[in-house]
Order: structure tokens, then C-alpha cells, then sequence
């Protein structure tokens, strides 16, 4: 049918000061009405304090093939996580 | 058991593609709506995942028929509810589904003149309340057994969508069975429809998880891929081990002479439903078929003028503001 009404995702921030975080997808002509179904939909027990919609044509991604250039530089990286490195346990904490 | 029957596809794609997909799915992996897939494995999951959206909007007619006959204010707010949870969870399913690129309208339209299917127990009456008692006990029972294991599933949006409506499922099973405790449990006339829901609900509940593993052709590569986790004999015999001992709680009489616990199995051994019964309501000529199409392809006319109007006000508003700035 040509008049569907435009894909929105939808984004929650949870009770505990988190982020927003994606849930899932609605249909709904506006922002307005998307953030009317989005209550009704993904919130229906607490799960929620703000709401985020954005028209799902308007996010760009990564495509699956570019994983190896966009991910491997930074597997070769170990001195990034501090347990790279020895500290004696006379230092102390740190 | 939502989704019975789904008619899978043979792969036919370039064999060192498919085996590499393979793999990523036996070392655990998601298959995300952008990951190369194979055409057989898109075709099947949306064949599937829709079949499984139908199911929760339809399964709402059934429910919905004694919202405003619920006997207490309280159980009118818990089956509104629960019905309310029904829509949510068949658009978690319809999202999940238009990520392997069909649309919404597209999925609505295929319902609405019969191309896919939803489950055979919509296609069956609730006569009276103790039968909505039965169908949340019962049916959503049965739901559950069939949603668990799917929350693993391989594909991304379709486990992610089983997790949300787990979540949900346990208050629909819980509502159904306190509803029909209390008329198990209450005058000798409303024992007897409790029992009379249990008799008349058992077989189509057991035909939830689709036909014996014997006469399911299509099983195989959908195991492989986990687009089904369990055969549906797995799943019916777990629905029975659990269902029975519940039953007897009640102090109801089981609805099939056939059940007997076999210590051998460590299961209870039961009676087949009539899978000609089966086949015969899935073609179309259950005793609801006709009614539940109706009154779908009349919600979806009836609120064509809404949706165009909402759209075209949408359209009117983003020009202004347009042409404002
Ligand atoms: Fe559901
Ligand atoms: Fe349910």
C-alpha cells in the first residue's frame, strides 16, 4: 500500500540514570504519534523514563563487511587494558 | 507452535557461503537483518516470524470477546491488560519480521486475504468465561513452552523479540490459571464449565505445536539453522508433563483417558489430537475462521480513513514547518 506510515526506532532510558538504549521499531506518521506508540508499546511495565524516536531512514550504519578495517587495528592494542601492565603489589592500589 | 507449519526453504545458494553461515550459527553467533544470509533462511523467517505476528493480533478476537463481560472490575482490568500485551507483542514480531525486508502492509495484506496463516486455536470459540480462564492457563501455557527456547533462536531481532514477550508471558499463563481456579473451585455449576473449558480446549491446545514429527517434512534445515529449537512432539510432550499434574490440582478430570504416566519415559504418555481435525481448521474450516478474517479485514477498512488522515496531516505539518523556515 503506497500510504504506510514511516518506520520510527525507538530508544529508552531504563530507571537507573543508563542511557538511552534501541528496543525496537514502530510505525507512526510523526514524532508526535511515534512517541505516543512508543509509551504504549515498549513501556507498558516501568521500563522506561525517557523516550527517544528517530525515523529509521535517517540512520546511517556500518555495514558487516567493514568489520576487519573498522575493528582489527584495535586487537593488536593490549597495552589499552591495564592488565597489560606488571605493578608490584607493594604499590598498592591503582 | 505460533507458528505451525512453516514451510522452509531448500538452501540454494553457493555451498562455501552457506557453510560459513553455518558455522557462525554453530559457534552460537547471531545472524543480524544486514549479515549476508541465505535467501531460503530470510524466506523461512519471515514466513515464520509473520506467522507468529499473526497469531497475537488475531488471538486479541477470542480474548477480546468477554472484555466487557468480565465478571469483576478486576478481571476486566487484567484481561484488558493482557490483551493490551497481545498487540505489543505481535508488533515486537511484525518489527522483527520487516527487518528481512517485508513491509508492514505487505505482512497485514498477506492476512488479510489468507496468503499466511496464524495459529489453528484462534479458529476456536470462547463460549463463556471459564474459557478465558482456559486460554490463559492453556493456550498461553502452550506459548510459552514454544517461546522459550526461541529466545535463542539465530536470527537477532527474532530472539530479541522472544526475550521482551517472555517477560510478559508468565502474567497471561498465571491470570488464566487463577481465573479458572476460581470457578474449578467454586459451585458445583461453574466446576463443571471449568471442566467443560479443560475438555473442549485440550486437543486444540495440542495441536498448538503443529503436527507429529512424523508428518513434519520441514523440520531439518530449520533445526540446523535454529530457526526451531525443539521437534514439535519435544515440545507437545513437555506442555503434557507439565499441563496434567496441574489439572489434577484443580480436582478436574483429565480430558484424555489416553493420559497415563509411563515410568519407563519418565513422561506421561497421551492421546493424539485428530490431526484430520488439524489440517481441516488450518485449510479454513474451523469453527472461527470465517469470523476471525472478517473482523480483521474490517478493523483494517474501517481504519483506512485514519491512517490517511494521520499521514496526510503529518504531511501538511512537516511543509509548513518547511516552508517557515
Ligand atoms: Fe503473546
Ligand atoms: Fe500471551
Amino acid at each position: 500500500m503506497k500510504n504506510e506510515w514511516p518506520l520510527w526506532e525507538v530508544f529508552i532510558r531504563g530507571q537507573h540514570g543508563m542511557s538511552h538504549r534501541h528496543v525496537g521499531s514502530l510505525h507512526a506518521p510523526d514524532a508526535e504519534m511515534a512517541i505516543k506508540n512508543a509509551r504504549d508499546v515498549y513501556t507498558r511495565r516501568n521500563e522506561g523514563l525517557s523516550i527517544w524516536v528517530v525515523e529509521a531512514n535517517h540512520i546511517a550504519a556500518s555495514s558487516p563487511s567493514d568489520k576487519g578495517p573498522l575493528y582489527e587495528p584495535s586487537e593488536s592494542k593490549v597495552y589499552r587494558h591495564p592488565t597489560f601492565f606488571d605493578i608490584p603489589d607493594e604499590v598498592g592500589a591503582m | 507452535m505460533y507458528a505451525q507449519m512453516v514451510k522452509s526453504e531448500a538452501a540454494q545458494d553457493d555451498p562455501e557461503k552457506l557453510a560459513a553461515f553455518q558455522a557462525r550459527i554453530d559457534a552460537g553467533e547471531k545472524i543480524e537483518p544486514k549479515d549476508w544470509m541465505p535467501a531460503a533462511y530470510r524466506k523461512t523467517l519471515i514466513r515464520q516470524i509473520g506467522q507468529h505476528a499473526h497469531s497475537e493480533i488475531v488471538g486479541q478476537l477470542p480474548e477480546g470477546n468477554w472484555i466487557t463481560r468480565a465478571p469483576t472490575l478486576e478481571r476486566k482490568a487484567i484481561l484488558l491488560a493482557k490483551v493490551q500485551d497481545e498487540a505489543g507483542h505481535g508488533l515486537y514480531l511484525y518489527c522483527a519480521a520487516e527487518t528481512l525486508g517485508v513491509s508492514r502492509d505487505e505482512l497485514t495484506e498477506m492476512l488479510l486475504d489468507g496468503r499466511m496463516k496464524y495459529s489453528s486455536i484462534f479458529n476456536y470459540p470462547t463460549l463463556n468465561w471459564s474459557d478465558i480462564g482456559a486460554v490463559g492457563w492453556l493456550v498461553d501455557g502452550a506459548a510459552i513452552i514454544n517461546q522459550v527456547p526461541l529466545q535463542r533462536t539465530s536470527f537477532g531481532p527474532y530472539s530479541r523479540a522472544m526475550i521482551r514477550v517472555c517477560k510478559e508471558e508468565s502474567f497471561h499463563a498465571r491470570q488464566g490459571f487463577d481465573a479458572i481456579r476460581k470457578m474449578a473451585e467454586g459451585t458445583p455449576e461453574q466446576k463443571k464449565m471449568a471442566q467443560d473449558s479443560v475438555n473442549r480446549l485440550w486437543f486444540p491446545a495440542l495441536m498448538m505445536f503443529g503436527p507429529s514429527d512424523k508428518e513434519s517434512v520441514h523440520s531439518e534445515q530449520s533445526m540446523a539453522w535454529k530457526i526451531k529449537m525443539n521437534t514439535n512432539d519435544e515440545l507437545r510432550q513437555k506442555f503434557v508433563d507439565q499441563t496434567v499434574p496441574q489439572i489434577e490440582f484443580l480436582g478436574l478430570d483429565l480430558p484424555d483417558p489416553g493420559i497415563k504416566w509411563n515410568e519407563e519415559r519418565g513422561h506421561y504418555d497421551y492421546t493424539d489430537p485428530d490431526w484430520s481435525e488439524f489440517f481441516d481448521v488450518i485449510k479454513g474450516n474451523g469453527p472461527c475462521n470465517t469470523d476471525r478474517l472478517a473482523a480483521r479485514n474490517k478493523a483494517w477498512d474501517d481504519g483506512a480513513w485514519v491512517r490517511d488522515g494521520l499521514m496526510a496531516h503529518a504531511k501538511k505539518k512537516a511543509a509548513a514547518s518547511v516552508a517557515a523556515e
